[in-house]
This record gives C-alpha cells, sequence and structure tokens, in this order.
C-alpha cells in the first residue's frame, strides 16, 4: 500500500495536457491520487474537473487544510473530489505560503454550495481567506474570538490566552449581546439602538478585551 | 472578490463609511409600508431547546409566519476533537470518536479503525469484518431510532417515541454487555477489536433481529398512512437531486432526494459487497421521504445484522485480530511470561504505533451520512492531522435553503429530518 505501487488517476494526464505547469505534481499515498496544483489556477482546475465530460467530479466530499509540524512546509488546502458517476476519487491540493500572508485562495461556492461551511471552518481553524465566499465568518468559534486559529501548529493545545484570561474574557462578557449585527440590521432593529450600544457591539462586545 | 471577506482576518467585524456593520448582505424586501408584511420579526430559536436536537441556535427573520431568512448558528459544543488527536496515538484517538457523533459511537470507532489501517496498511481478519459490520448496523438502527423517536415528538406523536426507544434500550444493552459502555464504547482497535463478543451476545441480537422488525411495522402503520404525518411531512423542506449533490449532502439526505448513493454500495469496505441488502432511494426529497427512506434503512440494516450473525457462527474459533504485530499487542499471557513481549507491549502502549509517511482518506456510512475520517502522518506515531468528515455538519449547512419559505412551524420538521447531532457538528 505505499506510494508508488498503485498507478495515478487517469484525470491527472487529462489535467496536465489541459493546464500544464499549473498541475505542479501528482502522487499517489494509500491508493488514493494527490495533484497539487497553482494556488492561483485552482478554481479553474477545479471548474474543470467539475464540468468535463469523462471527468464530473460533481461531488466536493470535503474541504480541509493541513498545517506540517515542519514550520517550514507550506499549508495546504485539501479538496476532496468524488465524481458521483464514475465512482472516482481525486484529491486536489493547493500549497500557501504561511511566510507570505494573507493565506487567501479563491472560494468554490459558485461550483459547490456545499462548500460554504467548509470553506468557513477552514477560515476557522486555519486563517485561509476565501475570495469571493459570500459569507465568510468564523463557525465553530465565536466571531470575536481573538486568540487565533486553533487548527495551526502555532497555536498551543491549551489555546493563546492563560487560563485567567480567558476566564476574564469570558466573566466580562455582556450575556445578552445575543444577537450578531447583521441579525439586529435585521428588521432595522439596529437603527434603534442606543449610540454607545451600537458603538459596543461594533467593537465586538462579545467576549473582546477590555 | 468582495473587499469586505479581507477585512475580517480577526475578529474585529468592519463598519461601513456610515457606521452600519459590513457583514453579510441582507435580504430585507420591503413589502408595501402600509401592510403588516412591512416589518420583519426576527426570531431566536436555541441554544436550549428540545426541538433544535442539541445546542444549535436557529436566528430566523420572519415576515408573518413566513421564513426569510434562516440563520444557524453552531459550536457551541466545539471541544477541538481534531486538534487533540494530534497529540494522540491512533489507538488513543478511538474514545474521542465515541464522543463526536454519540448516537452512533461504534460505527464512528469503526470509521477510524478502518482509516488508520487504511494509512498503515494493515488487513483484518474475516471475522473482526463480520464484527464491525454487526456494530455498524446496531449503531444505524440505533441512530435512526433515535431520530424516528424525536422527530415524532417534534411533530407531536409520542407513542412512537416510546416504542423506538424501547428497542434502542435493547441494542444498548447488547453493547454494554459486548464492550462494557452504553455510550463511550471505543469498540475497535487498529488491526481488530476491544473484545469479542460475550456469551449469548449471539443469540439475544438474534432475538433482536426476529423481533424488532415488528416493532417497525407498527411505527410504519402509525405514521406512513396518517394524515397529519403526512400534511406535516409531504412537499415540506425539499430539496432536487441535482441541489442535494451541490450542497454534498449525503446519507439518507442524499438518498431521499433520488441520489442512489451509498457508500456500502458504491466503496465497499468490510465486505459489504458480499451481503444482501438494498438501499431505500426517495423521490421527492421532502421530510416524509427522508422519513421513509430511514425507516426502510432499519429493516435493511435488520436483513445484513441476520446475515452477519450466520457468517459469524460460521467463523467461531477463527481469529479477531490481525496478525500484524507492528499493530496488535502480544497476548496477555505471553507479555506476563515472555520478555520480547513484555517489552514490545510496552513499547507500543507508551510510543504508540508510527504509521508510514502518507495520508489516507477514509469515508463509511453511518447512520447520518458519509462519515471520513483523513489522516496525515508524518511518520510518527500521532497523526499530522486528523480530519473529520462529518455527515452532519454538512447536511445541516443545506438548512437555510430548506427554510427558505417554509412556515416557522415547519422549520422545527425541517430542521429534526436533517438528522443532526451537535457533537459531531462542533467537533
Amino acid at each position: 500500500m505505499t506510494a508508488g505501487t498503485v498507478a495515478l488517476s487517469p484525470s491527472v494526464d487529462l489535467l496536465r495536457t489541459a493546464f500544464g505547469p499549473a498541475i505542479r505534481r501528482a502522487s499517489v499515498s494509500c491508493g488514493d491520487t494527490i495533484v497539487w496544483v497553482d494556488p492561483e489556477r485552482a478554481h479553474e482546475i477545479l471548474a474543470w474537473l467539475k464540468t468535463t465530460p469523462g471527468q464530473q467530479f460533481n461531488y466536493l466530499t470535503d474541504i480541509t487544510a493541513v498545517d506540517y509540524r515542519d514550520p517550514e512546509q507550506p499549508l495546504e488546502v485539501v479538496y476532496q473530489l468524488r465524481s458521483l458517476g464514475r465512482k472516482a476519487d481525486l484529491r486536489i491540493k493547493i500549497q500557501l505560503d504561511k511566510a507570505a500572508p494573507p493565506l487567501a485562495v479563491d472560494s468554490v461556492f459558485d461550483l459547490w454550495k456545499g462548500a460554504d461551511w467548509l470553506e468557513r471552518e477552514v477560515f476557522d481553524m486555519f486563517g485561509v481567506t476565501f475570495r469571493g465566499h459570500p459569507d465568510l465568518r468564523r463557525i465553530l468559534m465565536w466571531d470575536t474570538y481573538a486568540e487565533g486559529f486553533p487548527l495551526r501548529k502555532d497555536f498551543p493545545l491549551r489555546g493563546n490566552f492563560t487560563r485567567a484570561e480567558q476566564t476574564r474574557q469570558v466573566l466580562a462578557a455582556n450575556p445578552e449581546a445575543n444577537y450578531s449585527l447583521e441579525e439586529l440590521t435585521i428588521a432595522d432593529a439596529f437603527d434603534e439602538l442606543p449610540e454607545d450600544m451600537k458603538r459596543r457591539l461594533a467593537q465586538g462586545e462579545r467576549g473582546e478585551i477590555r | 472578490m468582495s473587499s469586505r471577506t479581507l477585512e475580517m482576518s480577526l475578529a474585529t467585524p468592519g463598519l461601513d463609511s456610515e457606521g452600519r456593520p459590513t457583514r453579510i448582505p441582507l435580504s430585507v424586501k420591503k413589502g408595501s409600508d402600509d401592510e403588516f408584511g412591512a416589518e420583519h420579526m426576527l426570531i431566536n430559536i436555541g441554544p436550549q431547546h428540545p426541538a433544535t436536537h442539541g445546542v444549535l441556535r436557529l436566528v430566523l427573520e420572519l415576515e408573518g409566519e413566513t421564513v426569510i431568512r434562516c440563520i444557524p448558528h453552531v459550536g457551541y459544543l466545539h471541544s477541538g476533537f481534531e486538534k487533540l488527536g494530534e497529540y494522540r496515538h491512533y489507538n488513543q484517538i478511538v474514545p474521542l470518536t465515541d464522543r463526536t457523533d454519540y448516537l452512533s459511537p461504534m460505527a464512528n470507532n469503526v470509521c477510524l479503525a478502518l482509516a488508520a489501517e487504511k494509512l498503515m496498511g494493515v488487513t483484518i481478519t474475516e471475522r473482526c469484518q463480520v464484527l464491525r459490520v454487526i456494530a455498524c448496523e446496531m449503531s444505524r438502527i440505533i441512530s435512526h431510532l433515535v431520530w424516528l423517536g424525536t422527530t415524532g415528538i417534534d411533530l407531536g406523536a409520542f407513542t412512537p417515541f416510546l416504542w423506538s426507544f424501547y428497542q434502542r434500550e435493547r441494542i444498548y444493552n447488547l453493547q454494554e454487555s459486548w464492550t462494557g459502555a452504553r455510550l463511550t464504547t471505543s469498540l475497535t482497535r487498529v488491526g481488530g477489536m476491544l473484545a469479542d463478543v460475550p456469551d449469548g451476545f449471539e443469540a439475544a441480537l438474534r432475538d433482536f433481529c426476529r423481533t424488532f422488525p415488528h416493532t417497525l411495522d407498527e411505527v410504519d402503520s402509525m405514521f406512513t398512512r396518517n394524515s397529519i404525518w403526512c400534511g406535516r411531512t409531504q412537499g415540506v423542506g425539499i430539496m432536487g437531486a441535482d441541489d442535494a449533490i451541490n450542497y454534498s449532502l449525503s446519507g439518507p439526505m442524499l438518498r431521499a432526494s433520488g441520489v442512489s448513493y451509498d457508500v456500502r454500495k458504491d466503496r465497499p469496505y468490510l465486505g459489504y459487497d458480499s451481503y444482501d441488502f438494498d438501499v431505500p432511494v426517495g423521490e421527492h426529497g421532502d421530510i416524509y421521504d427522508r422519513y421513509r427512506v430511514r425507516l426502510e434503512e432499519m429493516y435493511q440494516s435488520n436483513r445484513i445484522l441476520d446475515q452477519a450473525l450466520d457468517r459469524l457462527a460460521k467463523l467461531k474459533g477463527a481469529p479477531l485480530n490481525t496478525d500484524d504485530h507492528r499493530v496488535i499487542l502480544p497476548p496477555k499471557s505471553r507479555a506476563m511470561s515472555d520478555m520480547e513481549a513484555m517489552i514490545h507491549h510496552f513499547k507500543q502502549v507508551m510510543e504508540g504505533v508510527a504509521a508510514p509517511v502518507g495520508e489516507a482518506y477514509f469515508g463509511v456510512e453511518n447512520p447520518k451520512g458519509e462519515l471520513g475520517y483523513y489522516f496525515v502522518s508524518d511518520g510518527t506515531a500521532k497523526p499530522v492531522r486528523w480530519r473529520i468528515r462529518p455527515p452532519s455538519f454538512i447536511n445541516l449547512a443545506c438548512l437555510p435553503k430548506l427554510c427558505e419559505g417554509a412556515l416557522l412551524s415547519d422549520v422545527i420538521a425541517i430542521n429534526a429530518s436533517v438528522d443532526i447531532v451537535m457533537g459531531e457538528i462542533d467537533r
């Protein structure tokens, strides 16, 4: 089951023909084909894989990211694609240089609606920005979470803040601030708030350091 | 590219030039000013609400009783399992999987073992495969029973809840006799199982298989042609086949929309291709079809259990764990009497089992949908990355679309039909 004993997916040759140097590398790990592509052309390549007859990777199984223990190694955004009809899988990877922020790739929300929450989670956990995502905000952590990106390897298991600081912030948070700003804007509730509350909300009152 | 998204690099919500929050483009549609329709109402459901099936919070924008927009908030139960997994040996991750989808812990355990075995290139014995199939199908039944009971309650039917929870309890008793725990089963190990089934297990499970369909028949006669049930579920929360694929739905949600995709059939694992069972597929993609699909899946799981028990009887006395000494601990008797075996035992427990450099994704058909574990290894005993592909999380992401234009009371039914478990969504 080691790399090389199983052949690459035939999609790789077609990708190389269609995109040339934008296909940087391809390998097999545990029987799964992995293709590393140029971050700038990733969206184009994914759209090609989704729509081209003979490929039809119409199902986005997963989007995630990997931060390696070696700080020199780039952060990888991973797309698990599947063709339900052909019963084929392909893993597309994009490497992002952590030393050159902002870490940003094009959103694939326009191709797969299922990318919505998956991209939000990668943004939340790794700080990768998805350009063109309609609603990119934190999903598992709260909006005003300020400790960083939990699944990065430079994020310690217990968090970036001390336990005392975390406790202080929890106690300082306003339990009445139940709604986010965009929710208050619904039904124009935001306009009816007192001025000082608008200001405090805008600063992110929920859990913000004071 | 919208400039707004880049501004949100961390936790500061932006403001536009007039001091208003610059967040999601809002869909506030103004009706005619003189009518009631002019004002939109904001309704909050949860996070502590029995009908949200856990700590899910929904903020609904209503026009009259019609939902204009639904904003789900998740993360209240976030426990950082994926991060914790990076600090644990592969076998030590098994207890974490119990706590993700806690309604089907044994199926999660099986998926973890399969993913780790794929990564390490370990093959398991036939008896182990059969026992894992039994574990998966028992989990499917209890998870669907919880779904059936709670959804019935959400829509006002109390009796089927009692029936389904009674049957669920019978499986929990079996689960307890096998693993010693009702919820935190931690059933599998890389290359094998925690334990063989205890004496009397097969007979008790066989008895369950024989009597359980009767309960399903009763539920069937109670719900399937019940006018209230049909009225609340038919034509509500519709998701078409193309949309279902586009939203990456999986499991009963996908199949109810008419897409015949089941990981057990399409990418068989654990020898599922050698079992005789059918995959129910819906037609309309509404709540009613989801109910029919899940109900039928329980009958089919029962069939699989029956066949698996036949195989188990044939494999009596066959080895349970793989003989791959890389991953399996030496027998206790040897570890206590033989120096090498003891050292081997010690090193494996203390240092863990190193996986080769590489990565593996393994997806299984869990009750909620396709559960996938994705391991990336750098050659040490702890994974660099352990990603859970959470079926409930991905299925729930389509909730705003399903609720759009529905009535407020339908939101409860739609949310129930997605079959979520917050432990897995928030992880």
